[in-house]
């Protein structure tokens, strides 16, 4: 059996235009390109019908209603916007207390520490060593003064779920908005913003299957009504939210992307999880000191995320170069610093270095699999045969015991 | 990142990767840096009695242009008198592999490996 290559297995990056989804978006650029806010004329008018229908589709797999979803330009903008649009209208209120958590995407972090530059006080909680955060310690970390506390629902790299229903309940009990970053969890896991009490929600069309260039949040309407300063200000579109005509095309190809992820969801995730199960047995079985990093059973279906010990990640990413894969994340991995997100889970230096993350999709079949367990089983052997670590380990050397000559 | 042809050459068909006796009085060995920077070479050299370096091996824990510096720097000091094999610098690494300004600190290792290797190896002829 052939493979086509190369292989695209880098689905947390980003994933393919699904054709379904782009076709249901070109008549929008030359037959229905109207403005959607000109409600004058048919072609606005028709725009506008677009749009309707697709935030009738992106509220609907989030348990949303459709006045809930402000369209962005992507997870970047809504992370910006829940977070410094809470903290902005929340500032008069006397609270100035917001916690996140050491393994969120740098969006979020970065818009904590801009505000902490504007004299807001940020908690950063760490997690255990599987990826999960604690919610003895969120609820420790918890003051009167907390305005917002900020989770992400599938880690980007590691792919664990954190326990989003009980880390909602939690911030209502103590009145706290939660905000959470779903940009890897929407469409492949099930969200459900009343069952998990989520009062602004992060998303993005081209990790589902959608173009880039769109995303949306989610901004409760009662219970609590969360009101937002908005980042952008302009014409009021998006009821004064985030002014900026609305990418029509792009919006109704997000609609349909959610659509289609919705209805495929129960299916489709099975079959992810399989696949995923294949490679990491398919590695394992025939590799030793391999580790998985975050937790084994709590993670989105299409993430493995593995240390391969001796072998350094990016040697093996030059060895596997006819399959796309990451190492750590693309966000972080043009800097010479291991991941962050590894270090937090205490991982120790050495592994962050040797890790690599697979990120499996709707268009992943098991040749392709099976062909990156070859390839991967094939490159890590050789590599580790020149690896001076391996021979020293090989040799009974307890390599924490050497003093090493760094520089 | 995008890798020169010759880094590319190195990391798919590496020289003298191996390893020589470390306990022979001919053999000269370094390791250098550490896996927690993520990268790690071994260099070895083998001196004949003329003060010729007849043979080089490596092994490398690190990067496509780790490997590659190591790799060519076995190739560099074969042939060459412990005095000559001295004089290789980092940059003339650089500049064969045309390495990019974040992976200079490879040809770097490599420079520090083949000194570690010679000074083990007189320190071995003095004793």
């Amino acid at each position: 059996m052939s493979v086509k290559l190369p292989i695209y297995m880098d689905n947390h990056a980003t994933t393919a235009v699904d054709p379904r989804v782009l076709e249901a978006m070109l008549p929008y650029f030359t037959t229905i390109y109207g403005n959607a806010a000109s409600k004058t004329h048919v072609f606005g008018r028709q725009a506008e019908e677009g749009v309707d229908l697709a935030r009738e589709q992106l509220a609907r797999i989030i348990g949303a209603s459709s006045k809930e979803i402000a369209f962005t330009s992507g997870a970047t903008e809504s992370d910006n916007l829940a977070i410094k649009g809470a903290a902005h209208m929340l500032r008069s209120t006397g609270k100035d207390h917001l916690i996140t958590v050491r393994t969120e995407h740098k969006a979020v972090l970065d818009s904590h520490m801009a505000l902490e530059r504007e004299g807001f006080r940020v908690t950063y909680l760490g997690v255990g060593k599987d990826g999960l955060l604690s919610l003895d310690e969120l609820r420790a970390a918890m003051t009167p003064e907390t305005l917002l506390v900020s989770v992400m629902a599938v880690n980007n790299e590691i792919g664990v779920v954190q326990p989003l229903e009980q880390i909602g309940a939690l911030c209502h009990e103590k009145g706290a908005l939660f905000f959470c970053d779903a940009a890897q969890a929407v469409g492949k896991i099930p969200i459900d913003v009343e069952a998990m009490h989520i009062d602004l929600l992060a998303f993005t069309a081209h990790k589902m299957y959608g173009p880039k260039g769109v995303g949306a949040l989610y901004v409760r309407r009662k219970n609590p009504r969360v009101r937002l300063e908005p980042m952008m200000h302009g014409g009021g579109h998006e009821r004064g939210l985030r002014s900026g005509t609305l990418a029509v095309p792009l919006i109704v190809a997000f609609g349909k992307a959610a659509e289609l992820a919705q209805a495929e969801l129960p299916e489709e995730s099975a079959r992810i999880l399989k696949l995923r199960e294949r490679l990491h047995q398919g590695i394992t079985s025939q590799l030793e000191h391999v580790y998985l990093n975050g937790h084994g059973a709590l993670r989105m279906p299409g993430n493995l995320n593995l240390s391969f010990a001796y072998v350094e990640g990016e040697s093996l990413l030059m060895g596997i170069s006819d399959i796309a894969v990451s190492s750590g994340s693309a966000c972080t991995s043009a800097s010479l610093e291991p991941s962050y997100v590894l270090k937090a889970l205490g991982v120790n230096e050495e592994l962050a270095h040797t890790s690599i993350r697979f990120g499996i999709g709707r268009f992943n079949t098991e040749e392709e699999i099976d062909y990156t367990i070859r390839r991967v089983v094939e490159v890590a052997t050789r590599l580790r045969d020149m690896s001076p670590l391996w021979e020293m380990v090989q040799e009974g050397i307890d390599l924490s015991k050497i003093t090493w000559a760094g520089h | 990142m995008a890798y020169s042809d010759k880094v590319l050459d190195h990391y798919n068909n590496p020289r003298n990767v191996g390893s020589l006796p470390k306990s022979d009085p001919t053999v000269g060995t370094g390791v250098v840096g550490a896996p927690e920077c993520g990268d790690v070479m071994k260099l070895q050299i083998k001196v004949n009695a003329a003060g010729v370096i007849e043979d080089a091996r490596f092994k490398t824990f690190g990067c496509g242009s780790a490997i590659a510096s190591s790799s060519l720097a076995t190739e560099w000091v074969k042939g060459k008198t412990v005095e000559e094999a001295a004089n290789l610098r980092n940059t003339d690494i650089v500049q064969e592999l045309n390495l990019p300004p974040i992976k200079i600190h490879c040809s770097v290792l490599a420079e520090d490996a083949i000194r570690a290797a010679l000074a083990d190896y007189k320190a071995k002829q003095k004793a």
